[in-house]
């Protein structure tokens, strides 16, 4: 299997500058590889630093350590020192992310929030959306709401629209971050098919799911988070 | 997550990206005799590129934006443009003609007051023609028409084509001003709290129109802006301010999420949770 | 005559056409400053005139600087000659300069003017004076004299068709009738002081030289002989001057500036050449309007 991105020796800390400039330790020596195809799970006790993980590689935390390297447009580069344009740049081609929480833009309706890393990269509107209606089909999302600003969805319908918004792309790698918290059963199960659907597709995919189910029915691997804490390579 | 456009318009064409900045800003001081405005600012702005330029009232954005903008000639440091030719020129070596030629063209400003940038005594129409009219376009058919137009794109009603924006709401004299500079299709938008004076959910339509035109036009954009809220917004990287210099540059949600300065993080901390 | 000479020697204490010889020196500097660029203001030291601003003080100091002990002059106001204004100033030059004053278009070498330029086509070697309230064309839509200056320099004109513009969205034509802007020899837009636009076509190729002083605005500009006027407008809403639906009820003349003159408190009205010398003229050589009846025993009275 081809390997698509490579985290080798990457570290975290908080400065908290606020409270003195006490240092706040979150993970070090993060080494793992994702290859394509496959579902990396990350695992360890909550407030392990996996959240933390996940961000850096998208580039929203930054990195005090270590390199993240990502196969972009055929060659490696490295997100931890990549410029804010190249960041970008990776977000709208290669890397995909599902948070666990959905990031309402006023007036912006729940269609266009799922339609937009399509549009962003030149997809004709209406197709877009075309896209977006089949996902929000198959995510069982109230074809009444579709129109409608997400802002004020149940945790649920917004995490479904998070999803649909993640899964629209065929990004290489995609990160998702406990994208079945808020879900019922019969959902998380459209999200675990959605899942191998990317597999079967080559993409690398990796994400915390405290959900044992779902983490038992998508994982191929499990890389666990506590052998990097900061704490204990700092001890 | 919600990083904003980039790039997408040239992207949709099939055009590779351009490999130039369309504003490169070097060493920009303006000091106040003792006071500083702004002091050895850098920075390069890319075409489609939203940069949002934050900070507290007196950190020296303003001074700083209207320094690039040609407004305000800084004290040392150079601004270079890339002119639609693909020339590169130095906005304050260029003659006044040129950059104010630039300035009504390529360039939008849009000004926090709308009171400020658009000409109250006289009609919507007039206001978002007079920039074509500035450059030479003499058919009065043709210049309501694009008016009407631009109306519509920023959601004022057809009817309202001959009021003066006197007679309309704070919401909507935005909304104006913003079509008045759009009209001439520039590459490049100046705003100085685009956002600020308007109650909130004004405030959010206009967000939610600038949105779209950014990345329906590929506009660059620079924003000054004190509201951590409207920068993440728009902007798809950013600079925070403290007392003219820069204390912290980078992607928005990154400095926004991960805050390294102590000053930013005061800054993302006194943000109300609502 | 010599009533001249002695009013002359009574005004002992003034200078030749009131003005004091720097003053007439320095205001020339400005004139031959405006002929050499035609179309730009002129700033100038305005002084006061024994008349209020308004009435024509612009005018008189450019009129007092050209004049010479020769000029004929005739003083219209709104194309009249019998007005007070023109009266006032006509009787001015006669104390102040002694010189010789007339009715007549084509006798007069200086003619100045309030609002109108005569129906009867200039020639060489006259010199039209016009009194002149605010010179700056882009005052309407732009009050910082910084900014309109700059404006004027760098040839930014695009506010002028703005100011027609709105004429055009709100009365669905270009509705300014008077001081309609212009362009002079392809360079500087300029207001044509509040004459008629009617009169806007006279200015342009003229063969007089035409002067225009602003007391008040201390500004004087020019338009030489010869030089081309354009006045504004859109493609699709070309300029049009003034029509009239009729001839004037005295002279019956046509393709006249007219002017509506009521006639009781019933609604009764009849229109008339503003240009009183042009209309005597025709009514002299035998041309009848619809009001002036057919005896020329009615046409004295009528007069008196």
């Amino acid at each position: 299997m081809i390997t698509l991105l490579v985290a080798s020796e990457v570290k975290k800390t908080f400065i908290m500058h606020m409270r003195g400039g006490v240092e706040l330790p979150v993970v070090a020596n993060v080494s793992f590889s994702l290859k394509a195809g496959s579902c990396a799970v990350l695992g360890g006790p909550s407030g392990v630093g996996k959240s933390s993980i996940l961000k850096m590689l998208y580039g929203n935390y930054g990195c005090d350590g270590g390199q993240i390297l990502v196969e972009h447009h055929g060659r490696h580069v490295d997100i931890a020192s990549a410029s804010p344009r190249l960041v970008l740049e990776i977000r709208r081609d290669t890397i995909g992310y599902v948070s666990q929480f959905l990031r309402a833009v006023p007036r912006v309706s729940a269609l266009d929030v799922a339609a937009e890393p399509l549009m962003i990269r030149g997809v004709e509107r209406e197709a877009a959306h075309q896209q977006a209606r089949d996902l929000f089909a198959e995510l069982n999302l109230p074809e009444k709401l579709w129109s409608l600003p997400p802002a004020t969805f149940s945790g649920g319908e917004q995490q479904r629209v998070n999803i649909a918004r993640g899964f629209i792309t065929d990004h290489p790698v995609l990160l998702l971050d406990e994208p079945t918290a808020s879900l019922d059963a019969a959902n998380r199960e459209v999200v675990i098919g959605l899942i191998a659907r990317k597999k079967a597709e080559g993409v690398a995919l990796l994400g915390i799911f405290h959900d044992l189910d779902v983490r038992n029915a998508v994982a191929d691997h499990v890389i666990d988070v506590s052998a990097f804490a900061a704490g204990k390579a700092a001890a | 997550m919600s990083h904003s456009s980039t790039l997408e318009a040239l992207a949709a064409a099939g055009i590779p990206a351009p490999v130039k900045p369309l504003l490169t800003v070097e060493g920009l001081t303006r000091v106040y005799g003792k006071r500083i405005g702004c002091a050895d600012v850098s920075f390069e702005l890319w075409p489609g590129e939203v940069l949002a330029i934050v900070g507290e009232s007196g950190s020296g954005k303003t001074t700083l934006l209207n320094c690039i903008s040609s407004r305000l000639t800084p004290t040392c440091g150079t601004v270079h443009y890339r002119m639609r030719d693909g020339a590169i020129s130095e906005i304050y070596k260029m003659t006044e003609a040129e950059r104010r030629h630039l300035m009504r063209t390529d360039w939008g400003f849009v000004h926090q007051n709308p009171i400020d940038g658009l000409r109250m005594t006289v009609s919507a129409g007039a206001n978002v023609g007079e920039r074509l009219m500035a450059v030479g376009n003499r058919h009065y058919g043709n210049i309501r028409g694009a008016a009407i137009e631009w109306l519509a794109r920023v959601e004022i009603d057809e009817d309202r084509v001959d009021d003066q924006p006197r007679t309309f709401s704070g919401g909507m004299r935005q909304r104006l001003q913003i079509a008045r500079n759009l009209v001439t299709e520039p590459r490049l938008v100046f705003m100085d709290e685009p956002t600020g004076g308007l109650d909130v959910s004004v405030q959010a339509r206009l967000l939610d129109l600038l949105r779209g035109l950014v990345s329906d036009l590929g506009l660059a954009v620079v924003v000054v802006t004190h509201d951590l809220a409207v920068a993440r917004l728009l902007s798809d990287r950013m600079i925070v301010m403290k007392e003219g210099r820069v204390i912290e540059a980078g992607l928005t949600d990154r400095v926004l999420d991960d805050p390294r300065a102590p000053y930013t993080q005061l800054l993302v901390s006194s943000i109300l949770q609502v | 005559m010599n009533a001249p000479d002695t009013q002359t020697q009574n005004l002992a204490s003034y200078n030749f056409a009131y003005l004091d010889e720097q003053t007439k020196r320095m205001i020339r500097r400005a004139i031959l400053k405006g002929i050499a660029i035609p179309g730009y203001q002129v700033p100038f030291a305005s002084r006061e005139m024994p008349m209020p601003y308004g009435w024509g003080t612009g005018g008189v100091q450019v009129t007092a600087a050209i004049i010479g002990r020769d000029d004929v002059l005739k003083v219209i106001d709104q194309g009249a000659d019998d007005t007070t204004n023109a009266v006032s100033i006509r009787a001015f030059f006669a104390k102040t300069a002694g010189v010789a004053t007339t009715t007549s278009t084509p006798d007069a070498s200086i003619i100045q003017t309030r609002h109108r330029i005569p129906e009867t086509p200039l020639h060489a070697g006259q010199v039209l004076v016009y009194q002149v309230p605010i010179p700056e064309p882009l005052r309407f839509l732009e009050p910082r004299e910084t900014e309109t200056r700059k404006m004027h320099a760098l040839e930014e004109y695009g506010l002028m068709h703005v100011k027609l513009y709105e004429d055009i969205a709100r009365n669905g034509r270009i509705a300014t009738t008077y001081a309609y802007p212009v362009k002079v020899e392809g360079r500087y837009v300029m207001d044509p002081s509040p004459t008629p636009k009617f009169d806007n076509p006279k200015m342009h190729q003229s063969e007089a030289l035409q002067l225009f002083g602003a007391g008040r605005e201390k500004r004087i500009y020019a338009i030489p002989p010869h030089t081309d006027v354009v006045s504004l407008d859109f493609e699709d809403h070309p300029f049009e001057i003034q029509h009239f639906d009729q001839p004037c009820a005295l002279c019956g003349g046509e393709q006249v500036y007219l002017d509506e003159v009521v006639l009781d408190d019933h609604g009764g009205r009849m229109f008339v050449c503003s240009d009183t010398h042009h209309c005597e003229s025709r009514r002299a050589d035998g041309h009848r309007g619809a009001l002036l009846g057919d005896e020329p025993g009615q046409d004295k009275e009528a007069m008196a």
